[in-house]
């Protein structure tokens, strides 16, 4: 749809057995708001080398980077908060009980063959309760294995080089165990020193005479990490099944904002996350479909400082998870769908301090959460209507400190599309959600941290937009896609935590309102002229995002940290026979990097031109794909994050072969 | 074949034409903002300089100055008096000091000590001590309190260290081991007395003020007085008031639940020793003892409701009672959401408090009147925290202007 990669994969579909998606009606499996999506084709084209990287090119969406291959990557999405943002791995949220944010910078975009981005919830009723609970959605897909007529292996290698010393290598290996099961294997190291070149200048006000103007290299960035992952996936007589292991290790530094006589920082990290996954759909009879969730997951953690001169910190964390979830769904008529989800997870969090003495005042936390939702689903030819209700029980217990209260709290959601004219796909589409978080074990737990009882932080959306497709075969334009999305935001009593009195002690409270308005424009077309394929993606978001929290404050109805008024990118792709181009510009506007709208803080924009050059080829049997990749390529100096600056113009290099 | 190439040129150039572009970063120049204060020619003090900490890792460590002499207060002098030095002035300044013709500014998360001509703003040089703390003077020489006193032996027991530094040279020249993480230093007599806070080792703090006798550079002397030591101040009467910042009500602590306190440390007749004598009982963030009046605020908690409890206080140092619980009598001390720095004006009284608010959004900072009404109040940089006053020499104070 967007953008191209020649040959190898234009004309696989045809061949290919596909094993999924035999179960249930089309009908009930199908949101009835698309999601922004990028997939296959698409994401092979853009190059990016993380999921964090490909999110980027998502409406409403602003990445927090702090730079770097091994920088932390987090997303918010329509200015409600990282922590409000749901991110699902095959289907299964990714959890993060300690501090509630995923590291999209973990998810390589090596096997991955779409993401989708869905405002409010994915809009399908036979989900999991967990699928209704985040104010907005990530979904991350790994490749299935496919195989064409004949065939029962695959294997997929590829290599990636490049600034920074990178050093990637992988391999993707599938097979045919029989008619109705199907493995696959994926492995991944990457290596990387981290180093890169930062430049800062500065000039005087009117005369433009440099003051001063210096380079150094950022250190203390390196990454070493592995990523195993295997997968079952199989077919039974009435539905599906899958189970999925996952292994990611890392160890890196952490280079640390980058201060006045401070260029090099001690602190390390390593981590460890592991969890399998298993997945079964069956549709029992007419009126009942099912399925069913399962996981485990454990994660490690460990921070250390060696830098002498700053409080000695060796800390490590352990975080088990257990969740399981049923989801069913009921046709009443062929009009009428009625769906009911249970979820139940499990989450604890271990720490150790490596202190020589028994003195402990960590709370060792376990938490236990009970979702329930009930919905239903109206689909009148033109109109769809979906209407949910999520009931959220949270159970905590702690070893020390005060026990938090049981929290209890009903969501609602209703979501509709209409079709406007009977033979043009031009939808008018609106949702209404409220949902809330919950506080994450470090805003209630940290060391020497004052915990109280902390309520639920609220998010509510109103959204309204217009979604236009059309593709025609035989014409200059082949595919045209428009979208328009008005909204309106608040999150209410937002979790803050700040230090509450002066050096050690934190502490967190419901303190915080936001108003956010904001409209997501996106325009993707195709051309076709002979054997020229253009096609480009223009996307650009407004958000006026105000703080409203209390009327004496400095900073009363500003605009809130790191949420620029304007951003945009730009896609554009030529290909011609195995050729193709990429080019891509990412634009992110002025913006403020603390509450207060005042010169201090005040953050220009940053914009990024990337390209990237591909040619596909075979050998024999072999399918090659040779990339080049330069990104940022008018090297500006920018930086996402305050102190955090990123990497200038860099090169990577990605060779492909696949038999 | 011209047309799809001319319609995304065209799109394209639409786009840019709303989006602002990125220039060079300039340097950020002062603001300036008068007060309703009434200039007073015949005073000795020409102004006061206020060191912003600015929250850890924001590099927002600033210099304002408070000008008696024309009743205007400089935001942020520090970039366009000094443009070409990287990176500014620095991370969380910990504290600003007089001595002689110059300015020094401690800031501690860059490690450094920054030495300025108090007159102009202009730096002198800046003098590299790791963690740095707050700084005193005796005799030509600066001291420095630092957490850590070298590469570690003990990684659970760093002991801290206090450097000597030549005023004249600017060059460090000697360092002796306190004890662990000191923190406010004062000179009474020949000896230098240094609060040892022990912040690093929760919950065993250090409880002790380290005697160091200035002529031979020597710790000499531990005298113990109560856990989490901070502030240290001497009054006319050769006592010292030292802060104990307790250890936050921490119930899990060996010691049991330790709130704040503050201490008196005398000689006892016939000794040389200082001890504890007196123990206020009254809670205590910051001081500044102004004649007979010690003027001090304190956040205390409450850890059944997590709130924290705001007192300003005025104790009678002659007398060690306290002689109000609020010197603020306007009823504005409703307005400080976070006191984090207070100051007497040497000559009128006048007292000024900082407000950090909540440490990331831009401070305030109030004066009030030796009668507790609020004068006026003005905004200053990320969490102001210390000040310190500049005497006038011949008449000349202005802080020259340079734009």
């Amino acid at each position: 749809m967007l953008c191209v990669v020649p040959v190898l994969p234009q004309h696989r579909l045809d061949s290919i057995q596909v094993l999924d998606e035999v179960v249930v009606t089309a009908k009930q499996n199908r949101e009835i708001i698309a999601p922004q999506k990028l997939s296959g084709k698409e994401l092979e084209a853009l190059n990016v080398f993380s999921v964090a990287d490909a999110i980027r090119y998502f409406s409403g969406v602003q990445l927090k980077d702090y730079g770097g291959v091994g920088g932390l990557k987090t997303i918010n999405i329509r200015s409600m908060g990282t922590n409000q943002v749901g991110v699902f791995y095959n289907g299964i949220q990714l959890g993060n009980a300690q501090n509630g944010q995923v590291d999209l910078g973990k998810f390589s975009m090596d096997n991955i063959e779409e993401i989708s981005l869905y405002s409010g919830q994915k809009s399908n009723i036979f989900q999991t309760a967990r699928d209704f609970g985040s104010a907005s959605s990530i979904y991350i897909t790994a490749r299935k294995p496919r195989f064409k007529a004949g065939k029962a292996t695959n294997l997929k290698a590829s290599l990636k080089i490049g600034s920074f010393d990178l050093l990637n290598p992988s391999v993707l290996f599938e097979y045919k165990l029989s008619d109705a099961v199907n493995m696959s294997f994926n492995g991944e190291w990457i290596n990387s020193s981290g180093k890169y070149k930062v430049h800062y200048k500065r000039v005087f006000p009117n005369s433009d005479m440099v003051a001063y103007d210096t380079t150094a290299v950022r250190k203390n960035g390196d990454l070493n990490a592995s990523r195993l992952e295997a997968s079952l996936y199989g077919v039974l007589p009435r539905g599906t099944w899958a189970v999925q292991a996952y292994n990611y290790s890392s160890d890196r530094g952490v280079p640390g904002a980058v201060i006045n006589n401070v260029w090099r920082r001690g602190e390390r990290m390593d981590d460890i996350n592991s969890f399998i996954q298993g997945n079964t759909k069956l549709n029992l009879s007419g009126w009942w479909t099912t399925q069913l969730n399962m996981k485990y997951a454990a994660d490690y953690t460990h921070f250390e400082n060696f830098d002498y001169t700053l409080y000695p910190t060796n800390n490590k964390f352990w975080q088990k998870e257990f969740y399981v979830a049923t989801a069913n769904i009921f046709p009443i008529k062929p009009w009428w769908d009625v769906s009911l989800s249970y979820d139940f997870q499990w989450n604890t969090l271990d720490a150790d301090f490596q202190r020589m003495d028994d003195y402990d005042v960590f709370a060792y936390p376990t938490r236990t959460s009970h979702w329930l939702v009930v919905a239903t689903a109206f689909d009148f030819d033109r109109l769809k209507v979906q209407a949910s209700l999520l009931n959220t029980f949270v159970h905590e217990s702690v070893k020390k400190q005060i026990v938090p209260e049981d929290k209890q709290v009903f969501s609602p959601a209703f979501f509709g599309s209409f079709k406007i004219f009977r033979d043009e796909d031009f939808r008018l589409n609106a949702f209404y959600k409220k949902i809330f978080r919950m506080a994450t074990f470090n805003e209630m737990y940290y060391v020497e941290m004052i915990s109280s009882d902390i309520d639920p932080e609220y998010a509510t959306q109103y959204s309204a937009g217009l979604s236009y497709r059309k593709a025609r075969k035989n014409s200059f334009w082949r595919n045209l896609d428009i979208q328009l999305d008005a909204y309106c935001n608040t999150v209410e009593d937002k979790i803050i935590s700040t230090p509450k009195s002066p050096l050690f002690k934190w502490t967190t409270y419901n303190l915080g309102y936001v108003k956010i308005k904001g409209i997501d424009v996106s325009l993707g077309s195709t051309m076709q002229i002979d054997r020229l394929l253009f096609q480009s993606k223009l996307q650009y978001t407004y958000q006026k995002a105000q703080d409203f929290t209390d009327p004496t404050d400095t900073f009363y109805g500003d605009q809130i940290p790191y949420i620029p008024w304007h951003s945009g990118t730009a896609i554009v792709s030529v290909a011609y026979e195995d050729w193709a181009l990429n080019y891509s510009f990412i634009y992110t506007g002025e913006r403020y990097s603390q509450s207060d709208n005042i010169i201090y803080n005040h953050v220009q924009p940053w914009y990024t031109h990337d390209i990237s050059f591909i040619k596909t080829f075979r050998v024999n049997a072999i399918h090659c794909r040779a990339a080049l990749e330069i990104n940022n390529l008018l090297g500006q100096d920018y930086e996402v994050i305050f102190n955090y600056p990123m990497p200038k113009r860099n090169y990577r290099f990605s060779f492909v072969v696949e038999l | 074949m011209k047309r799809p190439v001319a319609y995304i040129v065209l799109i394209w150039i639409l786009g840019m034409g709303f989006l602002s572009c990125r220039e060079d970063e300039h340097i950020i120049v002062a603001e300036y903002q008068r007060i309703p204060d009434p200039v007073d020619p015949n005073s000795r003090i020409a102004g006061m300089y206020l060191v912003n900490e600015g929250n850890m890792g924001s590099n927002k460590c600033t210099l304002d100055y408070l000008d008696f002499t024309t009743s205007v207060y400089m935001r942020n002098i520090y970039p366009e008096r000094n443009p070409t030095v990287v990176k500014e002035l620095g991370d969380v300044g910990n504290d600003v000091q007089i001595y002689g013709e110059k300015l020094y500014v401690v800031v501690n998360c860059s490690h450094k000590m920054e030495v300025l001509d108090a007159r102009t703003g202009i730096r002198l040089t800046q003098i590299d001590i790791p963690n740095c703390r707050y700084v005193r003077f005796y005799r030509g020489q600066a001291y420095v309190s630092s957490y850590v006193a070298g590469v570690l032996i003990d990684p659970n027991a760093p002991l801290g260290a206090v450097y000597k530094v030549d005023t004249t040279t600017l060059k460090i020249i000697d360092k002796v081991t306190v004890g662990y993480q000191p923190e406010e230093m004062e000179v009474l007599g020949e000896y230098l007395y240094v609060a040892n806070s022990g912040g690093y080792r929760v919950p065993y703090y250090d409880n002790t003020v380290s005697v160091v006798e200035l002529e031979r550079f020597k710790q000499v002397r531990k005298i113990p007085v109560g856990l989490n030591l901070h502030r240290i101040r001497k009054d006319d009467y050769g006592r010292l008031w030292v802060s104990s910042r307790g250890n936050y009500n921490d119930i899990y602590s060996p010691y049991g639940s330790v709130s704040s306190n503050l201490f008196v440390l005398e000689k006892k007749m016939g000794y040389n020793d200082m001890v504890v004598t007196d123990t206020i009982g009254i809670p205590c963030s910051n001081m500044a003892i102004h004649g007979d009046s010690l003027f001090l605020y304190s956040h205390e908690y409450d850890n059944q409701g997590g709130e924290s409890m705001l007192t300003y206080a005025i104790i009678n140092v002659r007398t060690k009672e306290v002689v109000s619980k609020n010197f603020i009598t306007d009823g504005t001390e409703s307005e400080i959401k976070m006191p984090y720095g207070i100051a007497v004006h040497p000559e009128t009284g006048a007292i000024y408090v900082s407000d950090a608010k909540n440490y990331v959004s831009t401070g305030t900072l109030s004066c009030y009147d030796k009668n507790g009404k609020r004068q006026w109040r003005v905004q200053t940089g990320d969490i102001p925290a210390h000040m310190a006053f500049l005497k006038k020499i011949n008449e000349c104070g202005t802080l020259v202007f340079l734009y």
